[in-house]
């Protein structure tokens, strides 16, 4: 009872400092993009209301905003998959007694550690050497390159990311579950999938989560991989909205209203993620 | 006017944070209310700037603050500056379109002392009587050669053609045989390639998409008779589509690197050939110079750089001169007090009619400037400006910079990235004349 009342009367001056940067920093911004989305406007204090404009625009304008949504989701789906698979084996690996456990755990997740532009460019000099020794060609040359390589990059850039997240779920795994449905006679494939991946669920919800939404927004390997050539083929929803914003012409408020649509399907897809994983783990 | 007074608020919300400001500054409030703030749109100039800044502050007192934007980011720079408290007071426009976009920022400057020394007034960006944006550097791009190459190429025994100088060169024809012949002697001249790599990378594009487009649209709008003051045409029809596949395809076909891989060269790859002495020429601009003289192991002599028009193979290719014109145009904002926009004109008027304005100017920017306050001699003396002085002087017709109406940043990339896929081999010619012609019509609805 007198804790309850001592939170009452304290809660507002240990809230109020996130509070206030929380409104600033998001609420105030997140307002004024949903407003600008309703207007046409160069620079954010000099915006005339068009309403719903914009987001028709978005769509019929050209057919950029669907073909970066469909590659978008196409990215998405294929770099869950394989960072996830890999990052988890390489767990599982290296949470073996392996001689160097450690050394190896700091290589595989230095990557993540270098900013995107700088691995966009290192990766588009690798993949046009490798192109262009084999076919004379570069990655621009087809959508397919460039759709692969950032699959490569993204997973060469996360794995390691979600290989601790998974390490430190394995190793959470109580020995004695192992064991036991070892001694009951379970082989290496029944154990890993009947005790250690149904333990592992909250991981897995965790690193599914980081691997889509950070998909869903990848920006600036997108933009120095390949910035969407060839022809806007490999344009993400990121760049796409970029490149509405600031390449064509009074459109800073349909690139506005695509920002807005992202974000909404961003929140639904992870909203609707998370519910489906969370349905998987034991324990609630 | 209550939606303007909500975002006036939210934003004035953000700023009061110094959120917004992170574009850097922002933190110094105007001691004097006449100081200068001018965004610069050249980075590579920001240090000379600065000693402009410096100088003119020792001189006359007035506070004088240069900030530069990056490469390419000088429209989000100025949309998150401008936007601000202490904005800047002067800015460029890039020509009709960048007027377009910011003619709600931009003050009259009929009456300033600038445009009335301006040797051509109508170059000035003009509208309902008044005068919105001044040219401040005269800029000339064509075909640059290296006439040591080209001497060696006519010393040949075996040439095929008649003529003896690059200089005779005065059409499309004669280019093409010259250019053809010098491909099939590649190796007595010792060169990879007649021309340079056609830098095809996205955002590398720019000396196909927007320059060399120049040519055909400028035979196209003096055909129709278009007023270009008008701002951009709303369709094209690209009539001079096969003269500009005439060069390009010279360019691919002619080339140190095989057409597959061009989706990776640069600009800076391409003037690095050049330099080197792997290629004879390069299409490119009086600006190249610095490209050419500060690669290590340049081996082209400032003598041998010239500058060949982009014929085409229109009916009167001898007459073509040089693409002269410019993409620089400074404005001043008329949102700022009117004390700050008449000190940025007399700051803009001391840097090009005093001697020590002039000086920079000259040396150090390199600039060849539209005003009359620079006498015949007083130019800048790398050997490319030079060339481009030469040939304005010359007896030919000067193509102007149409590009300048091009209706978006948007229709030029799609442009180039037609143009890398039909370099490729995956699309056809045709295709390129149509996408041009479509995104041409959608932009400009788009803008509207």
């Amino acid at each position: 009872m007198r804790v309850s009342k001592y939170i009452k009367k304290w809660f507002p001056v240990f809230a109020l400092p996130t509070t206030l940067a929380f409104v600033l920093a998001f609420v105030v911004p997140f307002a004024l993009g949903l407003f600008l989305s309703f207007t046409k406007f160069h620079t954010v204090t000099d915006a005339s209301w068009v309403g719903f404009d914009n987001y028709v625009k978005a769509f019929t304008l050209n057919g950029n905003f669907l073909q970066a949504l469909w590659f978008t989701v196409r990215f998405t789906v294929v770099s869950i998959v394989t960072v996830n698979v890999l990052a988890f084996a390489l767990a599982m690996v290296l949470t073996k007694a392996v001689k160097g456990t450690n050394v190896f755990r700091a290589v595989f997740f230095l990557p993540n550690l270098i900013g995107g532009i700088v691995l966009g460019y290192v990766w588009q000099l690798l993949i046009n050497g490798v192109l262009g020794r084999l076919f004379q060609q570069d990655i621009t040359y087809d959508g397919a390159y460039g759709f692969w390589g950032l699959i490569i990059l993204y997973n060469w850039q996360m794995i390691g990311y979600m290989m601790i997240i998974y390490i430190a779920g394995i190793q959470n795994i109580p020995g004695d579950v192992v064991e036991a449905a070892a001694i009951d006679g379970a082989g290496f494939w029944a154990r890993l999938f009947k005790v250690t991946v149904p333990m592992l669920a909250p991981s897995i919800t965790i690193c599914a989560f980081l691997t889509m939404s950070n998909g869903f927004k990848m920006f600036d390997q997108n933009l120095a991989l390949t910035n969407g050539a060839p022809l806007n083929q490999t344009a993400g929803l990121a760049l796409d909205i970029y490149k509405t914003f600031y390449t064509q012409m009074n459109s800073e408020g349909v690139g506005q209203a695509k920002a807005v649509v992202f974000f909404v399907i961003v929140a639904v897809v992870a909203y609707l993620q998370l519910r489906f994983t969370r349905s998987k783990e034991v324990e609630g | 006017m209550r939606m303007r007074t909500l975002a006036t608020a939210l934003a004035a919300a953000l700023a009061v944070t110094g959120l917004a400001a992170c574009g850097g500054g922002g933190g110094e409030s105007g001691s004097s209310d006449n100081s200068v703030y001018f965004l610069n749109f050249k980075p590579e100039v920001a240090t000379v700037y600065a000693e402009i800044a410096e100088a003119y502050t020792a001189e006359t007192g007035v506070k004088v603050r240069v900030e530069s934007a990056a490469s390419g980011t000088y429209e989000q720079q100025l949309r998150s500056e401008i936007a601000k408290a202490d904005a800047p007071t002067i800015f460029q426009v890039n020509g009709p379109v960048g007027y377009a976009t910011w003619k709600d920022y931009t003050a009259d400057v009929k009456d300033s002392q600038l445009y009335q020394h301006m040797v051509d007034q109508s170059m000035a960006i003009a509208a309902d009587g008044g005068v919105y944006a001044i040219p401040y550097v005269v800029e000339g791009y064509g075909i640059i050669y290296n006439d040591a190459i080209m001497t060696k190429y006519f010393a040949l025994p075996d040439k095929k053609v008649s003529i003896k100088s690059a200089a005779e060169i005065t059409s499309f024809d004669l280019l093409k045989a010259v250019v053809e012949d010098m491909t099939a002697h590649k190796d007595d001249l010792g060169i990879q390639g007649a021309f340079s790599a056609t830098s095809l990378k996205p955002g590398e594009d720019w000396r196909w998409q927007t320059h060399l487009a120049d040519v055909p649209f400028y035979y196209e709008f003096t055909d129709d008779e278009i007023d270009l003051s008008q701002g951009t045409p709303a369709e094209v029809s690209f009539s001079y589509n096969k003269n500009y596949r005439n060069l390009f395809d010279l360019y691919l076909d002619n080339s140190t690197t095989e057409k597959g891989q061009l989706g990776a060269k640069t600009v800076d790859d391409a003037m690095a050939e050049f330099a080197l002495g792997q290629s004879a020429m390069v299409q490119n601009g009086n600006w190249g110079w610095g490209q050419i003289s500060d690669v290590a192991g340049n081996t082209v002599k400032a003598e041998d750089v010239h500058f060949l028009p982009l014929y085409t193979g229109v009916s009167d290719d001898k007459s073509q001169g040089l693409c002269i014109g410019t993409e620089n145009y400074f404005a001043v904002n008329s949102k700022v007090s009117p004390e700050k926009q008449q000190a940025s004109l007399d700051f803009l008027y001391w840097l090009f009619s005093s001697d020590t304005g002039k000086k920079y100017v000259t040396e150090d920017l390199g600039f060849i400037t539209p005003f009359d306050t620079f006498a015949a001699g007083e130019g800048p003396s790398d050997p490319l400006a030079v060339e481009v002085s030469n040939w304005m002087a010359k007896d030919v017709t000067t193509v102007p910079w149409v590009f300048t109406v091009f209706p978006s940043q948007q229709f030029k990339n799609d442009f180039g990235g037609m143009l890398l896929q039909y370099a490729q081999g995956k699309a056809e010619w045709q295709q390129v004349v149509d996408s041009v012609i479509e995104n041409w019509k959608a932009q400009v609805a788009a803008a509207g």
